[in-house]
């Protein structure tokens, strides 16, 4: 136990004013929601934060609904909560198996739809999954509240478009009326307790719009875009052929620019994604 | 900076006073006395620090005392009703699921949440209940047979 | 009386205590007016240590340091086998975290700050972290030539052998990579010290090697030293040597404190500073005629020790006893080598140089039989060891040993012939390819050549005032069932029911030395002894008049109880003498090398994922002949905790070198087996009793561990249907095992 609880000053304001106007007052306040990735720096002594402001016990921040056309989550809806809601399973099933193939069962008690984007680690799991899904983000705080594309919302490692009075308060996708065909695959050496080496999840909806996203290849989940053109093009035309999706794979992922880390190389990296992208591709052929 | 903070443990209403950021991990040892509940490894990864917080279970170690504030919370040591022990506590010394013991605080937790949620778990749901618990000793094969007479046990006690 | 318990899965004597929450490790406990103790230790892997500077911002004066400057000279080394190793190293740094100072306070936050802000100047030196660069002597690090140890064992002519008209040669090179033991419950000890005596509470396997240790660095008489081992939390050999000196870090900084020091680590640096599985290279020859006859061998096994020689030669030794395997030949020839590296010392993990060895043996005998046109299980039948036979260091196997059955039946159970040629089928085409593979292999029980001789081991027993027989034994419980194992061999010795014996805590003050905790040696060596002890306060009993020769439990404690009030303390003890005709020779590396052997064979079913390069073992098949089993459910549970364990060795667990530091030391990074990765272990024994163990028994904990990763990576090979230069070393991870399924892949579209 490396960190100091000392150090570090947390407070939980009664309501989701109370924690905006904590964020707002410009000392430095960051929000701590279920900790699974707080409380690990904290342990190992590389928590920065001095003042912190705990949003677990937020109502406001919870539940999962339907609002018009779209399916709402709040920032607090954990892995657990996403796995055992009929809406998010069929209205975005790659979100639901991206949260089953998380951790495991304590950790996916705590750690939370919000944490998991604001954290903005590259090898999340949702991530992916909340691309495929168009997801945006409400960004709440005291002066106000805005909706951003998720697709735009980080700017780098570990950057985001979030300003520092800025709490991620709620997600929301779009629903599906018809079943979308879908593909998600996490890479991690072993089933469970694994950080992903290389996450593809996929969409193809009816009508041919087609989204690929992958994880852990580039410095932020990153939309394969060039792959999702192509796609949509043969899908235009009429189903997908393996020679199409062998021509494909063969232009590459160009978002993709993996890194050798302690997890892994950059060649398994890159080979991985051809290959994973090949059987996301493959499975909707049939 | 110390918040006083109530919640309760083991079904006894408990109050202590700790800085928020403690883990409830270091307040339940250490401020409480229960030193059932055991760090493996600090990160959340290991599992042999789990708690049931509110009905799931949850790291204590990944915890903030702060947010255990008005919680439920049960470990180890409320596991067994007085001397008699939790039909998954049985099994566990009959069926040899614990070694060494360590992970075993945790483990008996997480099968005791696993039986809970999944009365008659088939061997996937019992590996995928268990698996953010790490067993290093039994090769985790005599703690599904464990859990597998428990539930027995609990069944026929039904 | 009492049904017979031996074979018998009687409950796990503290089970209860375990299942509760109320055992009580080393962290669970608490002294008045205890301070904290950490370690700062040495950023770099090679240097001079020339100056240290107390940062800023710490009341250094409420701190209590240590430094190698508090302890004499001549007493700073951890005594083991060279005393090489500084309890605090004070000029020369050797490897990375090593320990510099030791610092304690009743406050962990500021004591962590402190360390922070301790800041070492140091002359950097070139470090070494490649096995043959240490052969190569570049640069010499340690002693003369960078060797901590060789030794040659010789049988017959292997030159002669070699230069046969009717031979082929089949040369392989094989490697292991280190392992981290990774027991839940991280090294920790309390220390209460004064200038007249020292008492050091903690986990760990052998409470008379930190008694020696502590005796060496503190001077006093043998009896003002006091280990007590406390509920230990797994070992697997990781608390077999590290504990002396993590216990003579807080021994000091309490002298100093006049205070108690409780040191516990946390998992990062329990994972970068403590000791870790040797790294192998091993380099075969063989000489095998076209038949499948093999008539040498003639193998170079090189262990890296790490920065000190602590356990190496003796790590060396099992590996090297072990690495011809359970097969006759004629004519063999072991070069065996432990060198030092800058990094941190490599010590004590189940089965302690073995699985290194066997390993390399078992994927070079799948080679040879490529080369013959043999199957994996013809080329082994030809030339398994048998009853009558002489092992490598010429023993002779005087015991009945039946390889061919072990696999005959471990190959059937696994369904292997079927699950082959279905295999075979399957794969054409599919992403996943399936293979099967086993190793076959023997682990000697206890400990090598002569050590048990001079170790001598005591057990004691004694009466207790409620009539029951007490065992006293420094062999402790680590999660294997010592306890429980101890309590059946007695009770059964004596006739007795279960709760009519107990087992004493160890603790120097009270159990004698029946030796360590290592070499699956407690069963089989310390169990007679066990047996011995009880049955000799049956004899006193009886010469005493207070009992007859058939009695009931109650009869017996009453018996008991009548000798303490008329006569007086009831106590027996049994020391360890070899077995008769037992011989072994240092200097020619000749003779017995172990009392007995378990035998085994094991199989391995994978499945290999050609778009991810994973390897995920889907079933296993564990057979071995243990001699007789004492409590079927705990051996079956060793059995597959070493399985468990061998899993990992072989395709999971990778220790990540920077700078020879532990890079991925944190249990997010280090990948070990959750409870969905190992797939249905399946444990078979055939019991055949040992003449000399207790009830017939034999060593089991170290064997498990030996076989696992040669069948797996057999099966592995099986499934790619070719060799591949990737498949020679474990961990074979995803990123290894990519060369081999792509370069594999394209060979085959190149022939197709």
């Amino acid at each position: 136990m490396r960190g100091d609880a000392h150090a570090h000053a947390l407070v939980a304001p009664a309501d989701l004013n109370g924690a905006l106007a904590l964020l707002a007052d410009k000392s430095g306040y960051r929000v701590l929601a279920g900790g699974t990735d707080m409380m690990v720096a904290f342990e190992r002594g590389l928590l920065k934060e001095s003042r912190l402001v705990s949003i677990w016990h937020l109502a406001e921040l919870r539940g999962i609904r339907v609002d018009g056309p779209h399916l709402v989550m709040g920032a607090l809806t954990t892995y657990t909560d996403l796995i055992e809601s009929p809406l998010v399973v069929e209205n975005a099933p790659t979100l639901a198996a991206a949260a089953r193939d998380t951790a495991a069962v304590a950790i996916r008690n705590r750690g939370t739809v919000g944490g998991n984007i604001a954290n903005a680690s590259p090898a999340a799991d949702l991530p992916p999954a909340l691309l495929v899904h168009d997801c945006e983000v409400e960004l709440r705080s005291s002066s106000g509240a805005r909706w951003v594309d998720y697709a735009g919302f980080h700017t780098g490692y570990k950057t985001t478009v979030m300003r520092p009075d800025e709490l991620i308060a709620r997600v929301r996708v779009p629903l599906s009326s018809e079943p979308l065909r879908h593909f998600y695959r996490k890479v991690g050496t072993r089933k469970a307790q694994a950080i992903s080496k290389v996450c593809i999840a996929a969409t193809v909806r009816p009508g041919g719009v087609a989204r690929v996203a992958f994880g852990s290849v580039a410095p932020t989940v990153v939309r394969a875009r060039g792959v999702e053109r192509e796609l949509e093009t043969v899908l235009a035309k009429g189903p997908l052929t393996p020679e199409a999706v062998a021509r494909i794979v063969g232009m590459g992922v160009t978002e993709a620019t993996p890194i050798d880390d302690i997890r892994s190389t950059a060649d398994y990296r890159a080979r991985v994604t051809r290959n994973v992208l090949r059987e996301c591709l493959m499975s909707f052929t049939a | 900076m110390k918040n006083a903070v109530r919640c309760s443990v083991n079904g006894t209403p408990c109050a202590f006073t700790a800085p928020p950021m403690a883990r409830l991990l270091d307040v339940l040892r250490e401020e409480v006395s229960l030193t059932g509940t055991k760090e493996g490894c600090g990160e959340g990864e290991c599992g042999a620090c789990t708690v049931i917080m509110d009905g799931r279970i949850v790291n204590s170690c990944l915890v903030p005392a702060l947010q255990a504030e008005g919680a439920s919370i049960t470990t180890i040591e409320g596991i067994a009703k007085g001397e008699v022990l939790h039909a998954v506590q049985t099994a566990f010394v009959t069926h040899g699921g614990a070694q060494c013991g360590m992970c075993t605080p945790g483990m008996v937790i997480a099968a005791v949440d696993l039986l809970e949620r999944i009365p008659s778990p088939d061997e996937a749901q019992i590996r995928e209940g268990l698996a953010g618990n790490i067993c290093r000793c039994t090769g985790y094969t005599k703690i599904f047979d464990a859990v597998r007479e428990a539930a027995r046990l609990l069944a026929s006690a039904a | 009386m009492s049904d017979a318990l031996v074979g018998k899965s009687v409950p796990r004597k503290e089970g209860p205590d375990k299942v509760t929450g109320r055992a009580r490790y080393i962290d669970d406990m608490r002294m008045p007016g205890m301070l904290h103790g950490v370690t700062v230790r040495s950023p770099v892997s090679r240097g001079r240590l020339r100056g240290v500077t107390f940062g800023e911002g710490i009341p250094w004066s409420e701190i209590i340091v240590v430094s190698a400057a508090d302890i004499p000279a001549e007493s700073n080394h951890v005594a083991l086998l060279t005393n090489d190793q500084p309890f605090l190293a004070d000029k020369e740094l050797r490897h990375a975290e090593e320990p510099v100072l030791l610092l304690a306070h009743a406050d962990r936050h500021l004591l962590e700050r402190a360390r922070n802000a301790v800041r070492f100047d140091i002359e950097k030196l070139p470090p070494l972290y490649d096995i043959d660069k240490s052969l190569a002597k570049d640069p010499v690090i340690w002693g003369e030539d960078n060797l901590f140890k060789e030794y040659n064992l010789t049988k017959g002519d292997v030159d002669t052998a070699f230069a046969r008209g009717d031979v082929v040669v089949v040369e392989g090179e094989y490697s292991t990579g280190a392992q981290e033991q990774l027991y839940i419950e991280n090294n920790g000890v309390i220390a209460v010290a004064d200038e007249q005596s020292v008492t050091v509470w903690g986990s760990l396997q052998c409470p008379y090697y930190v008694h020696k240790a502590l005796l060496g660095l503190f001077g006093l008489p043998a009896d003002k030293i006091r280990v007590v081992q406390a509920e230990t939390g797994g070992g697997f050999g990781g608390k077999e040597e590290y504990p002396s000196l993590i216990a003579g870090h807080a021994a000091l900084l309490a002298r100093k404190a006049k205070k108690p020091v409780k040191m516990v680590y946390d998992r990062a640096e329990d994972m970068v500073a403590t000791t870790k599985r040797h790294p192998s290279r091993t380099k075969h020859r063989t000489a095998v005629t076209k038949d499948g006859t093999i008539v040498a061998m003639d193998i170079d096994f090189v262990i890296d020790g790490g920065a000190y020689n602590t356990l190496s030669p003796v790590v060396l030794s099992r590996g090297t006893i072990h690495a011809a395997g359970p097969y006759k030949i004629d004519n063999v020839r072991i070069r065996a080598r432990a060198v030092a590296t800058s990094h941190p010392p490599h010590g004590a993990f189940r089965g302690f140089g073995a699985p290194q060895s066997i390993f390399g043996l078992e994927r070079h005998m799948n080679k040879i039989a490529r080369v013959v046109g043999l199957s994996p299980e013809a080329l082994r039948l030809k030339n398994f060891i048998k009853q009558g036979d002489t092992t490598a260091t010429h023993q002779l196997l005087k015991e009945p040993v039946d390889m061919p059955g072990i696999l005959k039946r471990a190959l059937a159970e696994a369904d292997y012939d079927a699950k082959r040629k279905r295999f075979a089928r399957e794969n054409q085409g599919s992403s996943v390819k399936r293979g099967v593979g086993f190793a076959s292999f023997m682990h000697g029980s206890g400990f090598t050549g002569s050590g048990e001789k001079y170790l001598a081991s005591v057990v004691g027993a004694s009466g207790t005032a409620d009539g029951r027989v007490r065992i006293l034994a420094a062999s402790t419980e680590i999660g294997q069932g010592t306890n429980t194992v101890f309590t059946q061999i007695a009770a059964q010795a004596l006739g007795l029911e279960w709760d009519d014996v107990e087992i004493a805590q160890p603790d120097t003050a009270v159990v004698p030395n029946s030796g360590p905790t290592v070499a699956s040696r407690t069963t089989m060596v310390v169990g007679k002894l066990v047996e011995q002890a009880a049955l000799g306060i049956k004899q006193i009993l009886v010469q005493a008049g207070v009992l007859g020769e058939s009695y009931t439990s109650p009869q017996f404690r009453a018996a008991v109880k009548a000798y303490l009030a008329s006569v007086g303390p009831l106590r027996s003890t049994a020391q360890y003498t070899p077995p008769d005709g037992i011989s072994w020779d240092d200097q020619s590396y000749r003779g017995d090398a172990y009392g007995t052997y378990a035998w085994a064979v094991y199989v391995a079913t994978v499945a290999v994922d050609t778009v991810t390069y994973e390897a995920r073992v889907e079933d296993f098949v564990a057979l071995q002949e243990v001699g007789r089993v004492i409590h079927p459910v705990l051996a079956a549970g060793q059995i597959e905790g070493g399985v468990a364990q061998g899993i990992g060795f072989a395709v999971f667990e990778n220790v990540v070198w920077r700078e020879g530091r532990m890079a991925n030391g944190q249990f997010t990074n280090y990948i070990v087996p959750t409870s969905v990765d190992v797939p249905p272990i399946r444990v078979f024994f055939d019991e055949v009793p040992y003449p000399h163990g207790p009830s017939g028994a034999k060593g089991i904990g170290e064997l498990p561990m030996d076989g696992p990763a040669p069948a797996i990576v057999n099966a592995i090979e099986d499934a790619l249907g070719a060799p591949h230069s990737a498949l020679h070393h474990v961990p074979l991870m995803p990123e290894q095992l990519m060369h081999a399924v792509d370069d594999l892949a394209a060979a085959g579209r190149k022939s197709a």
